[in-house]
């Protein structure tokens, strides 16, 4: 066990992280240069066109040192954006150490703080790495101050690398098989295996992506899941090079997958702890909290007939995707659909395109949700995540929003801004710290609702995209909020309502109201907008009814001609939902996303 | 009973191209290349002739449907109501050129003694001789391509003639004893203000036409109008607001001359309406020939091959000149006969529709016609019809794709 190493590489978002795994698995001859493709192990066309890591990958590389030995090096790749630390603390489990990834053109950034912070909460060694310095740009000295003064890690201590030209990467491995300890496991206590991940193959069924702490885990033995309970015959035990490769066993230390004809994900949960059913172990290991959506959102198809093929498509997305979570939903406006909850809005957005470009869906989403805590006047307790079920106003006695502890680095000067606009969003003010001469990093409670919709936006415009964010969900706290309603010709528009803060929702209502008048298209009824709290009418617009639209001109006998215009006309309005008598088009349902600054 | 029916007869030439035209249109003054099409249209009228006699097998094989009136041939009442000469611009074929196919087609098919023969025509290409010859062989309705009174406004839209020559035609069309005439005119022009197209207006009325077309200007894709007007290198067309107040206007003071709107954009003296446009409203039947025509036959739609060398290469190999025969599902029908019928003030006879369809208007269009009764866009007039009312007219498109079954 002497010679296993099991470390991760965390880093914010861009700052190198895929680029150097790129460099270890090239070095350590893993693949040769050509089976390397850039970013191997971002599998998903999306993660490499957005230059992001969506689901982790591990790899096994193998590595002879300075002193002669052959190390076996087990890389777990993490995901860089925020919404995805639950991933990342899943695989910080793991290991042993973790490589932090800073570029030495930008220093610390918010991701940095927050990736260290889980780092050390699981008791990892970190070798700090300042990566790009063959950039004109760099200045590595800045970055080992911050380092110090920030992390109070020895900022001497960090390795200078290139991950672009491959320079520091001999560095790296031996820093990494001298610095990070070996895993500390008993191969010759009872098996005790952690599941830190999964995914779904149609041959294998579920492949458990697993770190054995103790004893052996044999391809042909049963196994029993320790919280399931459920018992499987191990048809494959594999490590990952980085494809699978089949191995007779895995054994204490040592990272890999297994895969057991195991049919439904939910049998091997993420956190779960594999044993022999022959010798079990006593205790399962300390698991993980399953992830929680933060953001819920409805998701119809636009033809109604896709319905099924949505419901597949989700089925078949959740397989590989834990976090995801849907179940059926009717709306008055859009017909059926799916209630989906996600991690955060990036993972929203990726479900989304995902849906529509590998499955060929047309969908409508409507604006993402919170969930609210309401306690109602007869004492129940209920969680919400659609604003169209929420309780009438009579029936609530209080309810509570989530909050999240927001972390924002920018450079001094922007410092003012965007005080300013957490200010607006209701933030409420912790701690200005300074990371080095000319940055600051500040620290705000922040309801999550105001960060859904152009928070990340706003900032980045800002400070002309300099200041970068974190933030972890600090609990529910009590808030003013309304349901803000929208009718039209008269009848609430469930699609379209909002929870807001009472102060803001007359001029929500206002913004909200001209928003739509915008994207209806004039039609033969005019239609009037209305924006409620209650009964209390807080914003009212019409779109005029249309004045003129008549084909007056001879196309002599050629019906056809005639026909093919108004068949496209009423071609577009099938594009549209038609509720009572009013054509609404997918953008209205999307207004609420697309509010001009406040 | 049969429905009544028409011929159009499709000449492509004009003498130059109208910015806004998108009609099989074939600009040129060659001559020669007119004559060619004289012949090739004989001879498609010699084939639509044999089809109408049932004596063409390929007509079958095309999918067309069978004439079906062969125990009524030739019967007083039985044969055709109206006969049209449309374009392009009819009137750049000489009197005897087109007496000569009036004459081929009367030969050939029944046209009735009473019924209509109308001729397109544009200001600056009649001449007295040549209008008194088409009276001679039976021409009893012109109808001249007016658009507007202002000549840089004429211009705008690459007409080839004046007002000057507009006064003149018509003079000339009196003097050869038309005995109809109609005036077609152009609103919701570039640039063309609410002045300006009444001083049309009025001075159309002055000239003392039977017949008065007022089409609101279309601009069709791919058309150097349109641009032009996407460029901004023409002043823009007037807004909704503006097009509205010129409808109206029309509709106004047309009225107050003693026009009767009987269509959408059609205005006539009383017994003067176009009896071969209201085939088409009537959703009655008609055959087409020339370049680019299309017919409607009972349960059938068919157009001829748009290009005219496609339309000679047929010819020549003595084929039908057909780019698409179609056969009409039941609700098709339903469809463009309310659809046409709508444009008539009169509206749809229920009666009529009823007859046709062995259902009332109501059970096919339930939904869509209590929806646009409730919003007061469509009406129920005396003797059972359906008809769009003054709100529904100038949004007429909005209320039939309303009617547009599934």
């Amino acid at each position: 066990m002497d010679n296993i190493r099991n470390f991760c590489i965390i880093a914010h978002v861009d700052h190198g992280k895929s680029t150097l795994a790129d460099r270890l698995i090239e070095r350590t001859g893993t693949l040769s240069a050509r089976e390397m493709t850039d970013q191997v192990l971002d599998q998903m066309d999306l993660e490499r066109e957005r230059g992001i890591t969506i689901k982790m990958q591990a790899v096994r590389l193998h590595y002879v040192a300075a002193d002669r030995r052959e190390y076996i090096l087990n890389l777990i790749d993490t995901p860089g954006h925020v919404d995805f630390s639950y991933e990342v603390s899943r695989s910080l489990a793991a290991c042993e150490g973790a490589l932090l990834v800073v570029d030495a053109t930008q220093g610390i950034e918010a991701q940095t703080v927050a990736h260290y912070h889980l780092a050390i909460e699981h008791g990892l060694t970190i070798i700090p790495v300042i990566n790009k310095i063959d950039l004109p740009s760099a200045d590595p000295q800045r970055v080992r101050q911050e380092l110090g003064d920030v992390l109070g890690l020895p900022g001497d201590e960090a390795l200078l690398v290139s991950a672009k030209t491959g320079q520091g990467t001999d560095q790296v491995l031996e820093a990494i098989v001298q610095r990070i300890p070996p895993p500390q496991g008993l191969p010759n206590r009872p098996l005790r295996a952690l599941v830190f991940d999964s995914h779904f193959d149609s041959y294998r069924g579920v492949v458990a992506y697993v770190r054995v702490i103790d004893g052996c885990l044999r391809a042909g033995e049963r196994v029993r899941l320790m919280r399931s309970g459920k018992e499987y015959e191990v048809s494959e035990v594999d490590i990952f090079q980085p494809a699978l490769r089949p191995v007779p066993q895995l054994q204490a230390g040592e990272v890999g997958s297994f895969s057991a004809q195991i049919r439904n994900l939910q049998d091997v949960r993420v956190g779960e702890t594999v044993t022999t059913v022959n010798n079990p172990a006593a205790a399962p290991l300390p698991g993980y909290e399953p992830a929680k959506p933060m953001v819920y959102c409805g998701l119809y198809p636009v033809d109604n007939e896709q319905y099924g093929d949505l419901r597949e498509a989700l089925e078949k997305l959740q397989l590989n995707d834990a976090a995801l979570i849907f179940e059926p939903e009717t709306s008055a406006a859009l017909g059926f659909g799916f209630r989906c909850g996600f991690l955060g809005l990036l993972h929203m957005e990726i479900v989304q395109e995902r849906l529509e470009r590998e499955y060929g869906l047309n969908l409508i989403a409507t604006a993402p949700s919170v969930v609210y805590h309401v306690l109602k006047t007869n004492g129940d307790l209920v969680q919400v995540d659609n604003p169209a079920a929420f309780p009438p106003a009579t029936e609530i006695e209080a309810i509570e929003e989530p909050y999240v502890q927001a972390r924002i680095i920018t450079p001094n000067e922007y410092v003012g801004p965007i005080m300013e606009l957490c200010q607006q969003r209701r933030g409420e003010y912790q701690s200005l710290e300074y990371v080095s001469a000319g940055r600051a990093l500040l620290t705000y409670l922040l309801p999550l609702s105001e960060i859904l919709l152009d928070f990340f936006d706003k900032l980045k415009s800002k400070s002309r995209g300099y200041a970068s964010l974190d933030y972890r969900y600090s609990g529910h706290r009590p808030a003013d909020l309304v349901k803000l309603d929208i009718l039209l010709n008269g009848k609430p528009v469930d699609a379209l309502c909002a929870i807001v803060h009472r102060d803001e929702a007359a001029t929500r209502g206002r913004q909200l109201a001209e928003r739509l008048k915008e994207v209806i298209p004039r039609q033969l009824f005019e239609v009037p907008i209305q924006a409620a709290i209650g009964s209390r009418v807080v914003a009212r617009e019409t779109v005029r009814a249309l004045r003129k639209d008549v084909l007056a001109k001879c196309y002599g006998g050629d019906i056809s001609r005639k026909k093919k215009l108004l068949e496209r006309q009423k071609e577009g309005k099938k594009r549209m939902k038609r509720l009572g008598s009013v054509d609404v088009p997918q953008e209205a349902f999307l207004a609420v996303l697309k509010l001009e600054d406040r | 009973m049969r429905p009544p029916a028409g011929i159009y007869v499709h000449l492509p030439f004009c003498q130059r191209h109208c910015f806004y035209c998108s009609f099989p249109v074939s600009a040129g003054r060659r001559p020669a290349a007119r004559q060619r099409y004289w012949s090739l249209l004989l001879r498609e009228i010699d084939l639509w002739a044999a089809w109408w006699h049932g004596e063409n097998s390929v007509a079958t094989d095309l999918g067309l449907p069978c004439p079906g009136w062969a125990e009524g041939r030739g019967q007083e009442g039985e044969g055709f109501v109206s006969l049209y000469l449309g374009g392009g611009t009819p009137t750049l074929y000489s009197g005897e050129e087109l007496a000569g196919l009036i004459q081929t087609i009367r030969r050939l098919l029944p046209v009735e003694a009473t019924a209509e023969i109308a001729v397109e025509a544009n200001p600056g290409t009649v001449t007295r001789p040549q209008l008194q010859q088409l009276v001679a062989a039976g021409v009893n309705r012109l109808s001249l391509g007016v658009q507007a009174r202002q000549d840089d406004l004429l211009a705008r839209l690459g007409r080839g003639h004046t007002s000057a020559q507009t006064e003149a035609a018509v003079e000339v069309a009196r003097e050869a004893g038309v005995p109809s005439l109609n005036l077609d005119l152009m609103f919701g022009l570039p640039g063309q203000s609410l002045a300006q197209w009444e001083e049309t207006l009025r001075w159309a009325v002055a000239l003392r036409p039977d017949h008065l077309s007022c089409y609101s200007l279309i601009v069709e894709e791919e058309t150097p109008l349109a641009g032009w007007l996407a460029s901004g290198r023409l002043p823009p067309l007037p807004s909704e607001d503006e097009g509205l107040a010129q409808y109206e206007l029309a509709r106004q003071l047309l009225g107050e001359a003693g026009y009767v709107q009987y269509e959408i954009s059609n205005f006539a003296r009383p017994g003067q309406e176009s009896r071969h446009n209201l085939l088409y409203w009537h959703y009655d039947n008609w055959l087409a020939f020339g370049v680019g025509a299309a017919a409607h036959w009972d349960s059938f739609r068919w157009r001829n091959l748009s290009d005219l060398l496609g339309y000679e290469a047929a010819m020549a190999a003595g084929q039908f000149p057909l780019a698409e025969v179609r056969p009409l599902t039941r609700h098709e029908q339903m469809e463009e006969m309310v659809l046409m019928g709508l444009r008539l003030r009169e509206g749809v006879g229920e009666e009529e529709f009823r007859r046709r369809f062995g259902c009332s208007l109501h059970q096919v269009f339930g939904t869509a016609l209590d929806r646009l009764e409730t919003g007061g866009f469509v009406q129920w007039r005396p003797g059972g019809r359906l008809a769009l009312t003054d709100k529904g007219l100038p949004v007429g498109n909005q209320v039939f794709t309303e009617f547009l079954l599934d």
